[in-house]
């Protein structure tokens, strides 16, 4: 009796549907990963073991190698609050078409009295030019930055508008620039911010990753 | 598909010659597939990598002394941060007839090993670390003592940075300058 053959069938898989998802997904990642916005201010953080991630809408103190000091307001429906207060309350004299400028400029980081003539210009000068929000101890324009930002937010969350504020420095710039910055908060009692840091790995051994280890909660 | 036939297309075929063979057009996708996700780890893995942490800062209230507390010396600990990266430190409060002994000074390799013998033999409520910035530390050096901190896993509340006093910053100076400017290492 003749055996039913088994057709000997070819080991070879289409490929061309593993290769279209493979794509697909790069393409999706390459998508869907948000561009690190354009950093005119380049900042090297220092490392942290600090595992929170932080947040993309903030208030950020920008804290400059060569210790000068720019804020970015990150949170748009508050930037014209924040500016006009600014403006009112410092006496700067600008129209509402000038702050409304003021409030498309990625970030502040001139003097008082060198707002309104920057906004004249017709184009925006390098960030390395601008010569920062002046925080030196006899004159330090920060504590009315600080001031007038937390005007904008008074009466709402004010959990909110210190999970906003966040101090991004770079490692080299001195001590005593970065306590400006503090003492600015602190003159307008504001006690908790952040600090941007870029994280680390818990080293192995250390108390933490014992107590990481042991069942602890790593904050 | 995507192989073009190079097979004899200018030859005249004439009534003998066997018609060549027709080439499969399939391509063998494997190493595209390879490549595709060799991309997409990398990309998955890049990304990753630089997230951007938050640390978070809790300033005291100056303008409320009676919250301060005092701090027993035996459970007290003084770093001061220098420039290039140095640390000076020393246990308690500084007397003068001991001062030489009790000034000592490390590196931000080792200031963790310190850290961390302090605490062990310190009962927590006494324990308290004490930091204390020159002008001439960097951003990075203060943040790096209180990443320290975090790491020697130091309750909050038993670190607090405080002013330099004058003697202090002037006995950074003499032993800098005792040194020829660069700090002894330990």
């Amino acid at each position: 009796m003749g055996r039913a053959k088994i057709p000997r069938k070819s080991t070879i898989v289409d490929m061309t549907a593993m290769c279209d998802v493979a794509f697909l997904l790069l393409t999706f990642f390459i998508l869907a990963t948000k561009q690190k916005p354009d950093e005119a201010l380049a900042v090297v953080t220092p490392n942290s073991v600090s595992s929170k991630v932080a947040p993309d809408e903030a208030i950020l103190f920008t804290l400059t190698p060569d210790n000068k000091v720019f804020i970015t307001l990150g949170d748009e429906t508050k930037k014209g609050d924040v500016l006009q207060d600014f403006n009112q309350v410092n006496g700067l004299g600008l129209s509402p078409a000038e702050v409304n400028k003021w409030a498309k400029k990625p970030f502040i980081g001139l003097p008082l009295n060198q707002i309104k003539s920057y906004l004249a210009l017709s184009s925006d000068p390098k960030p390395a030019s601008m010569p920062g929000i002046p925080i030196d101890t006899a004159n330090n324009e920060l504590i009315k930055w600080v001031k007038s930002i937390s005007n904008a937010y008074a009466g709402g969350d004010q959990n909110e508008l210190q999970n906003m504020l966040l101090v991004k420095g770079d490692g080299a710039a001195k001590y005593p620039s970065y306590k400006q910055i503090k003492e600015a908060f602190k003159a307008n009692d504001i006690f908790k911010f952040r600090v941007v840091t870029n994280g680390e790995q818990v080293p192995v051994g250390s108390e933490l990753y014992k107590k990481a280890g042991s069942g602890g909660v790593n904050e | 598909m995507a192989e073009l036939d190079t097979s004899g297309g200018g030859h005249k075929k004439g009534p003998g010659v066997k018609k060549s063979k027709k080439q499969s057009t399939r391509v063998d996708l494997t190493p595209m597939v390879d490549l595709g996700f060799l991309l997409v780890t990398f990309f998955v893995f890049t990304t990753t990598m630089s997230q951007a942490t938050a640390m978070k800062m809790n300033e005291p209230n100056d303008k409320k002394p009676d919250l301060q507390k005092d701090v027993k010396e035996s459970g007290s600990m003084t770093l001061l941060l220098s420039k290039d990266n140095n640390i000076y430190y020393y246990y308690g409060n500084l007397k003068p007839e001991t001062i030489s002994e009790q000034f000592k000074s490390t590196s931000f390799d080792k200031v963790r090993e310190i850290i961390t013998e302090k605490k062990l033999k310190t009962p927590i409520d006494d324990l308290m670390y004490i930091i204390k910035a020159s002008p001439e530390s960097t951003f990075k050096n203060s943040i790096d003592i209180l990443d320290e901190m975090s790491i020697s896993d130091v309750p909050p509340g038993h670190y607090a940075e405080v002013k330099m006093t004058k003697e202090e910053q002037q006995l950074i100076d003499l032993t800098e300058a005792a040194s020829g400017g660069t700090p002894p290492s330990k």
